[in-house]
């Protein structure tokens, strides 16, 4: 799992059936320290998390193994607000 | 599956349902030299690990295996710990 950012919303009207009522955001992976990468994904949100949120992004196949995600065509899903990242080693 | 140190821990309080009382650790992948390569990245524990051990994890859905496997979303987890540094022989060709 990778540690993220929210950036933004996507809002889509027209869209997989089994992704009505869920909602996306686009999210910039961050390094351990906090500072952004490159790169963005759109990632549906499992847990009500809130712009500029770091969050715990879960990709691939296992991304519809969340709770309320059974079966929906999704390789990206934001499941967990972080709260504190402790490295203790480099 | 590949080594990794494990080099920190990542707490949140509000995770999906299905991941409710996993421990997250932070882990560094390592080559076969056990230099750190790559990014770290977030792992759900299944074996007890902890900070500073040589660990070894799976990727991909197989990272769901160790727990219920329909039910929870990881694409990270711990699923053995080397019993230390001298235990990784490399065979090198001389």
């Amino acid at each position: 799992m990778i540690i993220a950012r929210i950036l933004g919303t996507v809002v889509s009207t027209q869209k997989d059936e089994r992704l009505k009522g869920k909602k996306l955001l686009i999210v910039r992976p961050v390094n351990v320290d906090g500072t952004d990468t490159t790169g963005y994904v759109v990632a549906v949100d499992t847990v009500g998390a809130g712009f500029h949120e770091r969050v715990l992004v879960v990709a691939g196949s296992s991304a519809r193994l969340a709770a309320g995600m059974k079966d929906t065509p999704v390789d990206a899903a934001i499941v967990g607000v972080i709260d504190t990242v402790d490295v203790t080693s480099p | 599956m590949q080594l990794a140190r494990v080099i920190g821990t990542v707490v949140a309080t509000i995770k999906n349902e299905s991941l409710d009382s996993r421990t997250l650790l932070l882990i560094q992948t390592l080559d076969k030299d056990l230099a750190p390569a790559g990014k770290p990245q977030v792992a759900v524990d299944s074996v007890g690990a902890g900070v500073g051990e040589l660990v070894f994890w799976c990727r991909g859905k197989e990272a769901s295996f160790p727990f219920k496997r329909e039910d929870t979303p990881t694409d990270c987890t711990i699923i053995g710990i080397v019993d230390s540094d001298a235990h990784v022989n490399n065979c090198r060709a001389s």
